[in-house]
């Protein structure tokens, strides 16, 4: 050994650190991350594929697929030119109290699913502000499909604006401004500079958006009333599932959602590989 | 006025506010105004009753235990992720993010058919004595999980941009690896670090799907406080349910100051020692 070593103890090999390193971590995400992602097709073909496919067309199960399709292609939308008001605004223009906007917009992630479904019930269900109004004028959004899509809107608003706030404040306006001064007027400017500029990071934002209103469980719970075929979406119905110990069922339409999910995350990571600089500069957060 | 010139401000700030508003801002003030309505006295009564004080002690407990180990194991996936190529490491990245697509109620069964007595992993500890489903340790789990992501992905970028000049005269100084990582790297992490566990803290004390299945739901033991406000709600006691709703905001808004502060502590430190 040269006399380098022998002046300080032994070291411990490098390359024996980094691949005991790599072990832990790669156990860590196959053990805690994979196996639970596993267990549900394992779970879900149990008792065969036949069984698997006669569970998921019994009635319930159909309308409940339909239900989470409607609320969010309801919530979604919304949420998605709200962000791209919200991004406009903070990221073209200066005013008083920004920061305090910015708070605002990602207040929903740091709120319980439970409360966010909660306050609508205050506002809207029997007993609430609004409620005595709208029983007189025959009006049902608590435990109805418009309290559904209300708590959905409420958990996914900061997706889309969070995604494409800090991308057009990096970008800047110079572009935009030049399309007005050759003569382009709002809108123009908006579909042939703005959206070019910002749509993969656009997609990005629906997409992780539409991934949480379709899995959404805690918000949709309180403000469901659980009401087979009417008010059921599929994370209610794989509760229900569940609790009637119907374990072949509740993971079919579990395995459904972890498909979404799959799909989630393929499209998300070939947008990160193709586009990342084009979606770059996003903090992470309450995805 | 250089914006002048950019047409929609304000119609677009119009538009969010008023969204914001009638969406986030007019229910949360109905919340408030609903929990008001029981006083201060009702309020102590409420947090002093023990199935309460159970609940908030472990929905905060393992919270802030949750947020720690995925501080600790965090850090150590994000380091092997920017630091070591491995065959299947962007396999592994992508899959970093699996708890946040994953629906929380399908995590939810998922872990439960786990970690149960007679699961995979619950029948493997059942014989080294460790219950995890339906015990305060299943809570831990399940919290864990839903807050992995967070540390991995606020880190990742830092450590891509860490200026490694900085190891290299240090361990050129002589400094060990480890000296090197805790007296250099760790402080430029610390930051990162900080935001991570806050973000992981924050969602793990008000998660409900992913959590009620591995429980068990046993009033004092196991039950966490969103439950008990799922249940004061089923049984009509709005107020209850918005006073409950209410303390719970106050303490986690508490604690992300008090992490906001550690955080702006800690960059300042870093500044002054650069």
């Amino acid at each position: 050994m040269s006399t380098h070593a022998s002046t300080r103890p032994v070291r411990w090999p490098r390359r024996l650190v980094r691949g005991l390193f790599i072990l832990i971590a790669v156990s860590f995400l196959a053990l805690f991350l994979l196996l639970p992602l596993a267990i549900v097709f394992i779970e879900a073909f149990r008792e065969g594929v036949s069984a698997y496919f006669a569970t998921i067309k019994q009635g319930d199960a159909l309308s409940a697929i339909r239900l989470t399709l409607l609320v969010a292609a309801i919530a979604v939308p919304l949420n998605l030119v709200f962000g791209v008001a919200a991004a406009w605004a903070m990221a073209r223009f200066e005013f008083h109290g920004k920061a305090l906007l910015g708070a605002f917009i990602d207040l929903p992630f740091s709120i319980s699913p439970v409360i966010s479904g909660l306050v609508y019930v205050l506002l809207f269900g029997a007993q609430g502000w609004f409620g005595p109004w709208l029983d007189a004028h025959g009006v049902k959004i608590i435990f109805a499909v418009p309290g559904l899509v209300l708590a959905t809107v409420f958990i996914t608003l900061p997706f889309v604006a969070r995604e494409l706030i800090p991308l057009m404040q990096s970008q800047g306006s110079e572009e935009e401004e030049a399309a007005r001064v050759l003569g382009a007027n709002g809108w123009q400017m908006f579909f042939r500079v703005t959206v070019p500029n910002i749509r993969w990071a656009l997609l990005y934002g629906v997409l992780l958006c539409n991934a949480r209103a379709m899995g959404e469980f805690g918000a949709v719970s309180v403000v469901s009333g659980h009401i087979r075929g009417l008010t059921t979406t599929m994370p209610l119905e794989v509760e229900m599932r569940y609790n009637e110990y119907d374990y072949v069922g509740a993971f079919a339409v579990a395995s459904l959602l972890a498909l979404l999910a799959l799909l989630t995350l393929l499209v998300k990571t070939l947008l990160e590989w193709r586009y990342g600089g084009e979606i770059a500069a996003h903090a992470p957060g309450g995805h | 006025m250089r914006h002048r010139i950019l047409p929609g401000f304000g119609i677009s700030l119009g538009y969010a506010l008023t969204y914001l508003g009638l969406i986030v801002l007019l229910p949360l003030a109905a919340l408030v105004w609903k929990a008001s309505g029981i006083g201060i006295e009702g309020l102590i009564h409420l947090l002093a009753a023990p199935r309460t004080l159970a609940a908030l002690r472990l929905s905060f407990g393992s919270a802030l235990l949750a947020a720690l180990i995925n501080a600790v194991i965090g850090l150590l996936v994000a380091w092997v992720l920017v630091r070591y190529r491995f065959p299947g490491r962007r396999l592994f990245d992508a899959l970093v993010d699996l708890p946040f697509a994953l629906p929380t109620a399908v995590a939810g069964i998922a872990l439960t058919a786990l970690y149960a007595p007679n699961g995979w992993l619950g029948s493997w500890l059942a014989s080294w004595g460790i219950k995890v489903a339906y015990t305060p340790l299943g809570v831990l789990v399940a919290m864990v999980f839903v807050g992995f992501p967070f540390v991995v992905r606020t880190l990742q970028p830092v450590l891509e941009s860490l200026d490694r000049d900085v190891e290299e005269a240090a361990e050129s100084l002589g400094a060990r690896r480890w000296q090197t990582f805790l007296r250099v790297i760790l402080p430029m992490l610390a930051p990162a670090l900080l935001t991570g566990f806050a973000l992981a803290l924050a969602r793990a004390v008000g998660e409900y799907g992913s959590v009620i299945f591995i429980a068990g739901n046993i009033p004092m033991r196991s039950e966490i406080a969103p439950l008990l406000i799922v249940q004061k709600l089923e049984q009509f006691d709005y107020a209850g349910a918005a006073a409950l709703s209410t303390a719970m905001l106050l303490f986690s808004f508490v604690l992300l100051v008090v992490i906001t502060l550690l955080q702006r502590w800690s960059s300042r430190w870093m500044e002054k020692t650069r």
